[in-house]
């Protein structure tokens, strides 16, 4: 009944190897797996297919193709379309108000500085973010030291037309100020910890204590930069500070020169003679001797935003890597300080923060120093996103295997040591996602400076919608089409640029 | 523990001494009354049940545990809380660990050449040419520009030991290097062990490889509780345990 089957099987020719069924590769096999896999599947597409194709619809038409592109003032705005349709977005209001959204109330004449300062973020952070740009350090150092105290000069001005000199010191009394103001909030954040359970002022008035000499040195270096800049010195104002400067050039010149033991007195004579000759031209020719000043009230727009987000994320990513370490610190002390400024700045909202900056802060200081409320709000943004980033970096360091540290501290490895160079790199990998998170929330919480009276870039543009040359029904709706596009590129390319490095940090990495 | 229970010491110096040390983890009492002197060039195995806090013991010389009575002193330095005593032992004492512990983000010759260069404070080329020289001896030159992810248990085991022995420590402290290998990978890393062994290198080795202990051994230590229960030359200690707990460990693991 079974016959013997012949199992013996030889191959004598190759079976042909062929291009995959379209139903399963291309767009075609895309769609037959995806969409219309069956006849509910593909109802369901079809109508979400629908409702997407529609809001989109309506969406160009509004903020394209009914568009008003060139209007003199509002009334190109209200005039209804060729249709007798409701004109759509006017963004010849968003064209007329552009330099206000980048630059706020900074006078038009000297837009060139603000300019300048993108300039110089743009090509110092392109090639900071780019791997295998060369001169990582001196990029990172010229982007995190040079460039905030460039810039700062550069967008305030200044009240000497100062050489380096004054240029170097009020640098110096600005650091101090800053100093003592972040520990003026951190007592009084520390007092209003305390305060729950007991009325205190002791930390407050412990660490105006100690900032005290900072606000004192700071105060006296502003009085004395601010001396040279009114009468009687004014006139010799410029030529005190650029004498001191040439001194400093000068035996920065000689003390390098002694240390290659090369004949000191050439280069110091060429040195004075430049020096003289610049003075010289100076002089003959009345150059501008510094810059205005343009007080940080009038800052606003993208200007405002992108420095209160720079600042912050600049300054949350390591005070934050700090406050972690801390937390995890065997130190009972330095555990409860991070601990309390962790869990205290985020039980109270960044308005919150904001507030206390801008409005007690300046209670707790020395009569006579007071702050610039752009200051107050760096502060209060950047300590803010400090206590989340140690959060996110606090993740990564538990992450990471107990063996990694027993490892380095058996090689002999101090702490720092095991910190820099085996632990932070693999935590802070892990938390990439988590870092750019926080980022990107920074950047957008900035809008909530407008609360203490700055006018970042949603608030100039809220400002601009009660200007009576643009008031329409569509004013507002494109000033907020416009912010959420600017906010949007950059937090995408933040977000994009984080997966990227993600994926370049994860090659040759496999546990 | 009387030094007659030694039958090769290698030299008279002392390496290592462990006088009346307890170590409590809380209320547990993790190990009890541990006597001990290495000498210069000793090898020593330590063997014994798990959780009997071999592990813990050798974990102690180099303080990533603390102990809380009794003394050690390595190279004439104690243990105490002054960390650059704790420091000064650690870059003469190296260690190998069950997991390797290799650090994943470094390539190979990285891993060991981080300590020597910031630890001993060497110059980058020396200590690279010194890292690859310790890899030649532990037969992978050829890996050192990948990362350990890359490698095999055997292999990360081998950089783990070159990692180690890149700082030049007078003593070498093994926990349990073989246990988390497959089969086929034990023998390369024992090979290079022995090798070491016959380089004269202190040796204090948490195992169970009962043939490489007898192989080079000076001494054998069985632990049970927390406690040495019985120490000798590894000759006599498998031919003649004296203890009912040794006999009945050794009964369980040599087949």
């Amino acid at each position: 009944m079974a016959q013997a089957r012949d199992i013996a099987f030889v191959r004598t020719e190759d079976a042909p190897s062929l291009p995959a069924p379209s139903t399963f590769v291309g767009i075609n096999g895309w769609l037959l797996n995806n969409l219309v896999t069956n006849w509910w599947v593909a109802l369901l597409a079809g109508i979400f297919v629908l409702l997407v194709a529609n809001v989109l619809w309506d969406f160009v038409h509004w903020a394209l193709l009914d568009a008003v592109f060139t209007a003199e003032n509002r009334e190109g705005c209200v005039a209804p379309t060729a249709e007798g349709k409701p004109p759509g977005a006017c963004w010849a209001y968003a064209k007329a108000k552009f330099g206000q959204w980048i630059y706020g109330f900074y006078p038009v004449a000297l837009r060139w500085r603000p300019n300048l300062v993108y300039l110089m973020f743009l090509a110092l952070l392109v090639p900071l973010l780019i791997p295998k740009a060369p001169a990582k350090r001196l990029n990172a150092a010229l982007f995190f030291i040079v460039f905030p105290v460039l810039s700062y000069f550069i967008l305030y001005g200044s009240p000497l037309p100062y050489a380096l000199m004054g240029f170097l010191v009020d640098t110096v009394g600005m650091l101090l100020a800053f100093i003592a103001s972040i520990a003026e909030a951190v007592g009084y954040v520390l007092d209003a910890v305390i305060g729950i359970v007991a009325s205190s002022t002791f930390f407050t008035k412990f660490f105006s204590w100690i900032a005290w000499p900072l606000s004192v040195l700071a105060g006296g270096i502003e009085r004395a930069t601010t001396s040279l800049s009114e009468p009687p010195l004014r006139p010799w104002g410029f030529w005190i500070d650029y004498l001191l400067s040439t001194v400093i050039i000068l035996g920065a010149i000689a003390w390098r020169g002694s240390k290659l033991q090369s004949n000191i007195l050439r280069p110091l004579g060429v040195g004075l003679a430049i020096a003289a000759a610049i003075a010289m031209i100076i002089a003959l020719l009345g150059l501008p001797r510094g810059l205005p000043i343009v007080e940080t009230s009038q800052w606003g727009g993208l200007l405002v935003t992108l420095i209160v987000a720079v600042t912050g994320i600049v300054a949350s990513l390591p005070i934050g890597i700090l406050l972690a370490l801390g937390r995890r610190s065997n130190m009972p002390a330095i555990r409860l300080l991070s601990v309390t400024f962790i869990e205290m700045v985020r039980g109270v909202p960044l308005i919150t923060v904001l507030f206390m900056a801008s409005v007690m802060l300046p209670l707790f200081l020395p009569s006579g120093v007071n702050f610039d409320k752009l200051l107050r709000a760096l502060v209060g943004v950047a300590l803010f996103s400090s206590a989340y980033m140690a959060e996110v970096v606090r993740g990564g360091l538990q992450a990471i295997p107990k063996g990694q540290y027993e490892a380095a501290r058996a090689l002999g490895l101090s702490y720092w040591m095991m910190m820099v160079f085996i632990v932070l790199p693999q935590a802070l990998r892990i938390v990439i996602p988590g870092i750019v998170n926080t980022f990107i929330g920074l950047f957008k919480d900035t809008t909530l400076v407008s609360i203490v009276g700055l006018f970042d870039l949603l608030g100039i543009i809220q400002t601009g919608f009660a200007d009576q040359k643009w008031v329409s029904p569509t004013t507002a709706p494109t000033g907020y089409l416009g912010a959420a596009f600017i906010f949007f590129v950059f937090c995408f390319a933040m977000s994009r640029y984080s997966m990227y490095m993600e994926r370049r940090l994860a090659t040759g990495y496999r546990r | 523990m009387a030094k007659t229970s030694v039958k090769t010491v290698v030299s008279d110096e002392v390496a290592i001494e462990i006088a009346n040390m307890n170590k409590w983890y809380g209320d547990f009492h993790v190990l009890r009354d541990i006597n001990l002197t290495v000498y210069q060039g000793e090898r020593i195995v330590i063997c014994g049940p798990s959780g009997s806090g071999k592990s813990t013991l050798i974990r102690c010389i180099n303080r990533l545990e603390e102990h809380q009575k009794g003394r050690i002193v390595v190279d004439d330095i104690e243990l105490t809380n002054d960390s650059t005593g704790i420091d000064e032992i650690r870059r003469e004492v190296g260690m190998v660990f069950q997991h390797f512990n290799l650090f994943p983000h470094l390539t190979v010759l990285e891993n060991c050449t981080l300590a020597p260069i910031w630890v001993r404070k060497m110059p980058k080329a020396e200590a690279e040419a010194a890292a690859m020289k310790y890899l030649e001896r532990v037969k992978i030159p050829e890996q050192a520009r990948k990362y350990p992810g890359q490698l095999s248990g055997g292999q990360q085991q081998r950089v783990a030991i070159a990692r180690a022995l890149c700082m030049s420590p007078r003593i070498m402290l093994f926990d349990e290097p073989t246990s988390a290998l497959d089969p086929e990978m034990i023998k390369e890393v024992l090979e290079v062990m022995v090798d070491l062994a016959e380089s004269g290198m202190t040796m204090l080795c948490v195992t169970h490889e009962m043939g490489f202990a007898r192989q080079v051994a000076h001494r054998v230590i069985f632990m049970d509780q927390g406690q040495i229960v019985e120490q000798n030359t590894p000759e006599l200690f498998f031919s003649q345990p004296k203890s009912e707990r040794t006999k009945l460990f050794l009964s369980q693991i040599l087949h």
